[in-house]
């Protein structure tokens, strides 16, 4: 399948996932064990890509430039910055860091 | 409804919270759009996305598994699954807003964290349906608006390793996962789907590891014990009714 097949059936999926909460009867959602594993799958699956991007490098494992990103970022975080701020500082501490020459 | 005579637009709670929300979000689909075509995705795919994807984790977790070098199959699993909690939204927002006909078929596609939130946050039914219908059409808006924004600044700037795009991809995920970490539990699924990832990364098809955590928060959300402190704020029913 072509990039663009996936893109249209995630996109396909994903209104079909919003549009079920409208149409199943109330209770078969109402189990609380749905909500909850929604909820983990969301931070585990947030938690994945933190490191995937941060340390993924095709099939293997690297410490470069981005892990100052995630440091800054968690500093940022920490310190209540908006999101949009953590996200540009994010590149600057990549950014810099290339030009000080780190991989 | 209980309230003899509902409030003006103008000065309605459910409207202004609505349009706050939806500024303050619409705001970084500027880094949707710029990450989407540093991921190698086109100016289109990354439009369509912002359209008819419509979820801002999914289609951060869509692009993030591109840019990782995962296959389109990687890429629409971590997206659908991130996207499971907007079921859980289409259930409370079709008890409070009510949509009748057409206009279920609109809400359904503007469910997402910010109308959801918006909706739970008022009190009287008007204020929830407005506030529902503000802040899902208000961010469609301009969430789209700045990810076409986002996503021409990206393809001028050209090498996305050598602006730091990367590090902005590592910072929006930590940025999207730092306002769910309170409490023990969240913290705990993290620091298992992070150490899961980086193991499973060496040995496993780019892509694949994210949808391996996946698999793992579930069955931690699964297994959970009952009793306690219940962070979920929907779980309304009983596990004898399950």
């Amino acid at each position: 399948m072509t990039m663009w097949s996936w893109v249209l059936a995630a996109c396909a999926l994903a209104y079909a996932l919003k549009l079920v909460g409208y149409l199943v009867p109330g209770r078969w959602l109402d189990d609380p064990r749905v909500g909850r594993m929604a909820g983990t799958v969301t931070v585990g699956l947030l938690a994945a890509l933190v490191v995937m991007n941060a340390f993924g490098s095709g099939q293997a494992l690297a410490v470069d430039a981005r892990l100052g990103a995630l440091l800054v970022a968690a500093v940022a975080l920490w310190l209540r910055a908006p999101f949009l701020l953590v996200v540009v500082l994010g590149a600057v501490a990549a950014g810099l860091l290339r030009l000080l020459g780190v991989p | 409804m209980s309230h003899a005579v509902p409030r003006p637009l103008r000065s309605s709670p459910g409207v202004r919270i609505g349009v706050s929300v939806a500024l303050a979000t619409g705001l970084y689909g500027i880094s949707f759009g710029a990450l989407s075509v540093a991921a190698g995705l086109t100016f289109w795919q990354t439009v369509a996305l912002s359209a008819l994807m419509f979820t801002g984790g999914s289609q951060f977790a869509f692009v993030g598994v591109v840019s990782g070098g995962g296959a389109g199959a990687s890429a629409l699993g971590a997206a659908t699954l991130v996207g499971l909690r907007n079921a859980v939204y289409g259930m409370n927002m079709n008890a409070l807003v009510r949509p009748r006909g057409w206009r279920r078929l609109l809400a359904a596609h503007v469910t997402i964290d910010e109308s959801n939130a918006t909706a739970s946050s008022q009190t009287d039914p008007l204020e929830e349906r407005r506030g529902f219908w503000a802040a899902g059409l208000g961010v469609w808006v301009l969430w789209n608006s700045f990810t076409v924004l986002g996503a021409l600044l990206g393809n001028a700037l050209g090498d996305p390793g050598r602006w730091g795009l990367d590090g902005a991809a590592v910072a929006a995920f930590l940025g999207l996962l730092w306002p769910r970490l309170s409490g023990r539990e969240p913290v705990a699924v993290a620091a298992v789907c992070a150490l899961v990832t980086a193991l499973a990364i060496p040995v496993l098809p780019a892509g694949v590891p994210i949808v391996v955590a996946a698999v793992v928060a579930a069955l931690m959300g699964r297994s959970r014990r009952d009793g306690g402190r219940d962070r979920v704020a929907s779980g309304g029913g009983t596990e004898a009714a399950a």
